[in-house]
């Protein structure tokens, strides 16, 4: 028995738990960009701050790949998602891609002599990207929830509805709860993964002050964000493809699907758990414990706007041309092809674990970054 | 769609590819050249090639990070502004850039970091295996993208489906096994080669003429001119091969190629030539102002037969009977019928009509082969722009030929002789490296302007390809793209010159 006996629903939700894991893993590595954001508040001196950022600089190829690997598995998965998000939302998505350009180059030309732009030109290129691009992430990912206009024609090609191009997401004040919950959370575990891989007090005094600041924010924002989806209508589809508009949808999807529920509540207090004992008893533990938290809750959300009978990017303009994880996807072979291209995560996961343990078990201290051979950022 | 707004689109991709491409070729061959450096510095613990391996590195590493940036900005834009394609064929083209992402990119940047950052914190053996893998991610990457290319310009293993309106793949293999893509696939990788290895000598000859650093850039020269001399003939093997699947898969970008308007047996080559501006399709100008031609060479290429038929960019459009050629017009009208059929099936199939469904299947099916020629207005417009396509090739082959003597000359002085006595050539040595950027961005002009008007080879053009969106918006992207690139640009050359000026025992 292989991937190809199985039915096309099947291997459409297979491919909707990649994504969601995709999408749980992404937020959690964006640690880099809350890193980014802190780099002037949690150093004293340049050294501090070069500590900061080459800690963080060994991860940030990670976050890097997470999302081109995010956008290709939509395109494969999910290639009708791909076409109209991305061509219709035009403006969001490139907003957002300039935000990741900027970094990609920050953390290699920052201290390079003759850089051209100066350092603090790089520097504030990373926090652009982990403010601005954290948030518009935030955003686009909410309108799977508030809806966007676009119509599908006859050939399923897109006709995007609003002139804004996407950006009309923002002129929903709903859109910025989650805009915001994700840069205070990244906030928050970018001091958590601070506090694992240096080894330096002042950095980890300033890092637990940063955490309970952004951590009751985030808190803020997150219940927000999660109350509106629990008492908002949602766009619900019945068994003939029909979408209809359903009242408390995503609170009746957590409560119809109790896995996907448990994993929320599970992520939720690991996350909580991670941050107490890091600012309570100032473990440097808690990135793990708090990644994994991070990695369910999020995937328990996109599940519930994925699974249950529910349209994921929902059109308000035409409530039949919203998508599905059932017309947006791609063939019956091409997910089989690609289920079987997707046993080698695991694999993956392991060598980047064996990978970061070895790299990260030797932790960044003063010594090291002021060595004068270190490869530094 | 409206005016101007698919020449926005393809000015923005154009842009992203060609800047992408000014990164990428240095990553795919430099990543080779660090770890054969860094053998040889493990096998004889030699402190000497430790540094060599770092100093390269570091140039890696500047490169490397913006043709990450550049890449990302193409896989995106394949929605953003080719939405349409991105629907008609995501099923096929998304899975290799799906596939890429696993096994190659996430190997690329896990071990991209042990590499830079684990001397001191991981074994010896470890960090060598770290600094293969990101040169064997790099190239694995190259593969799937250039396999998800090869498919546009020669599309296998798939079927059309009128109920989804879109191409489904029916055979991974024969995308990912396609001639065209595998050919594809080892003639870049190799012209990446052949571009580091320029780099290297070029770099390493600019010490030997400031009488700097003379240990280290003479075994550099010998590792990176071996290197070179080897993926030079490698790469005239397989540009051999890519043009003879040029021949046999898209001979209009072959006639374009090589100016043939006019199809003949034992067809030469033009060598050099100059175009002739007032030459059309339907005059009987001169096509050339100046040739020096070699005979049958083009037949020999193309077709592997001295007295094989080339066919010229007149036979393709107003068809040749002798040789079996139908006219464009003829495709045209099939693939309007097929065009039509569509449009009667989705009717037929919302009216329950099922028969009438039945029939224009029928018909859908007989003339998909032509779908793309539907959209197609006027039968020259399947000729692409001859100009750049004939100079792009011949400036490409002209410095491929010259890179192989320059490599040959460098091994052989530096083993034979003292080479830092033939100024001359070292001097030749750094102005070839911008000639391997001119001619692997030439490369690229050849493939994709020589594929014109094609989205998908027959099937898509790309009028029909890109996203519906107001002119303007693409035009500010464009602009704001141009000008991000550039700057980055200018400071990765800065940065570039100043760690080598820096050089191997100035900086880290």
């Amino acid at each position: 028995m292989g991937f190809g006996d199985l039915e096309l629903l099947t291997l459409q939700q297979y491919w909707w738990i990649i994504i969601s894991f995709l999408g749980g893993f992404f937020v959690f590595i964006m640690f880099v960009q809350g890193g980014q954001t802190l780099i002037d508040k949690l150093s004293d001196n340049e050294t501090e701050k070069t500590m900061l950022i080459n800690s963080i600089g060994r991860k940030w190829e990670l976050g890097f790949t997470t999302l081109v690997l995010f956008g290709g598995a939509l395109f494969a998965a999910f290639p009708l998602f791909y076409a109209t998000s991305f061509g219709g939302a035009y403006w969001v998505w490139i907003a957002i891609l300039f935000c990741f350009i900027i970094q990609a180059v920050s953390y290699e030309y920052r201290s390079k002599p003759n850089n051209f732009l100066g350092q603090k030109t790089y520097e504030v290129f990373l926090k652009i990207n982990g403010n601005l691009g954290t948030f518009l992430l935030g955003v686009a990912i909410s309108t799977f929830f508030s809806g966007s206009e676009f119509i599908l024609d006859s050939n399923n090609f897109v006709d995007w509805q609003n002139d804004l191009r996407g950006l009309e997401a923002l002129l929903n004040p709903a859109n910025y709860l989650l805009g915001f919950t994700l840069v205070f959370l990244a906030k928050v575990s970018g001091a958590l993964y601070f506090m694992s891989s240096i080894d330096h007090e002042p950095i980890i005094d300033k890092a637990v002050e940063s955490i309970k600041i952004n951590f009751y924010l985030f808190i803020v924002f997150f219940l927000g964000f999660i109350t509106w989806i629990l008492t908002k209508d949602g766009f619900s589809v019945d068994p003939n493809g029909v979408v209809f508009i359903e009242s408390f949808k995503y609170l009746n999807n957590f409560l119809e699907t109790p896995i996907v529920l448990a994993l929320f509540i599970i992520g939720v207090l690991m996350v909580v758990g991670a941050v107490f004992t890091a600012i309570v008893f100032r473990k440097t533990c808690c990135i793990k414990t708090g990644g994994v938290g991070i990695v369910l809750t999020v995937m328990a959300i996109l599940l519930n706007v994925g699974f249950n009978g529910t349209a994921y990017y929902p059109s308000t303009t035409d409530l039949q041309s919203s998508l599905t994880i059932v017309n947006s996807s791609g063939s019956h072979y091409t997910l089989m092809a690609m289920s079987y291209a997707s046993l080698m995560i695991p694999f993956v996961i392991a060598y980047g674990a064996y990978a970061w343990y070895s790299m990260d078990k030797v932790k960044i201290t003063k010594q090291e970054i002021e060595s004068p051979d270190a490869h530094n950022y | 769609m409206e005016e101007h707004l698919v020449d926005w689109s393809r000015a923005q991709f154009a842009l992203t590819a060609m800047y992408h491409w000014i990164f990428v070729p240095l990553t795919l061959g430099l990543g080779f050249i660090v770890a054969i450096m860094e053998t040889i510095y493990v096998k004889t613990g030699s402190q000497e090639w430790k540094k060599m391996t770092k100093f390269w590195m570091t140039l890696f590493a500047i490169n490397f990070a913006i043709g990450v940036a550049t890449g990302i900005i193409m896989e995106f834009e394949f929605g953003t502004n080719w939405a349409n394609y991105s629907w008609f064929v995501g099923d096929i083209f998304g899975a290799p850039l799906a596939v890429e992402g696993i096994l190659a990119f996430f190997m690329e940047s896990i071990f991209f970091a042990v590499m830079f950052f684990g001397w001191d914190k991981v074994s010896q053996k470890f960090h060598l295996i770290s600094t293969w893998l990101v040169a064997v991610g790099s190239n694995l990457s190259a593969l799937w993208i250039l396999v998800a290319n090869g498919w546009m310009q020669f599309p296998v293993g798939m079927q059309f489906n009128p109920d989804s309106v879109r191409n489904e793949m029916i055979s991974f293999w024969d995308v990912l096994f396609s001639p065209v893509a595998v050919s594809k696939f080892l003639h870049t990788i190799g012209s990446g080669y052949v571009m580091a290895s320029l780099f290297v000598v070029g770099v390493s000859a600019w010490y030997l003429l400031k009488g700097r650093e003379e240990m280290f850039a003479k075994k550099s020269m010998i590792v990176a001119s071996t290197f070179g001399l080897i993926t030079s003939l490698f790469l005239v093997l397989s540009g051999d091969e890519s043009a003879h699947q040029v021949a046999l898969k898209q001979p209009m970008k072959l006639a374009a190629m090589e100016g043939l308007y006019e199809g003949r047996t034992e067809a030469g080559i033009v060598g050099v030539g100059i175009l002739n501006p007032a030459k059309t399709l339907t005059n009987d100008e001169d096509p050339f102002l100046f040739e020096l031609e070699a005979p049958y060479a083009l037949s020999l290429l193309g077709y592997h037969d001295i007295h094989a038929f080339v066919p010229g960019m007149k036979d393709l459009v107003y068809g040749n009977k002798e040789q079996g050629i139908i006219t464009t017009q003829e495709k045209m009208d099939k693939g309007k019928l097929a065009v039509k059929a569509l449009e009667d099936y989705k009717e037929a199939k919302k009216a329950n009509d099922m028969v009438k469904a039945q029939e224009a299947r029928v018909i859908l099916e007989e003339n998909m082969r032509y779908f793309g020629y539907g959209y197609i207005k006027d039968p020259k417009d399947v000729v692409p722009p001859v100009a750049p396509v004939f100079y792009a090739f011949h400036i490409m082959v002209t410095l491929g030929g010259w890179f192989t003597f320059l490599f040959a000359a460098l091994l052989y002085l530096s083993m034979k002789k003292d080479i830092s006595d033939y100024r001359l050539l070292l001097t030749s040595a750094i102005w070839s490296i911008p000639l391997g950027y001119i001619a692997g961005e030439a490369g690229w002009v050849v493939a994709e302007v020589g594929r014109q008007p094609w989205a998908i080879q027959d099937l898509m053009p790309v009028g029909i390809a890109a996203t519906k969106i107001a002119t303007t918006n693409v035009m500010i992207s464009f602009f704001m793209f141009a000008t991000l690139f550039t700057l980055l640009l200018i400071a990765e050359i800065k940065i570039m010159t100043k760690q080598i000026k820096i050089g191997p025992n100035g900086g880290h």
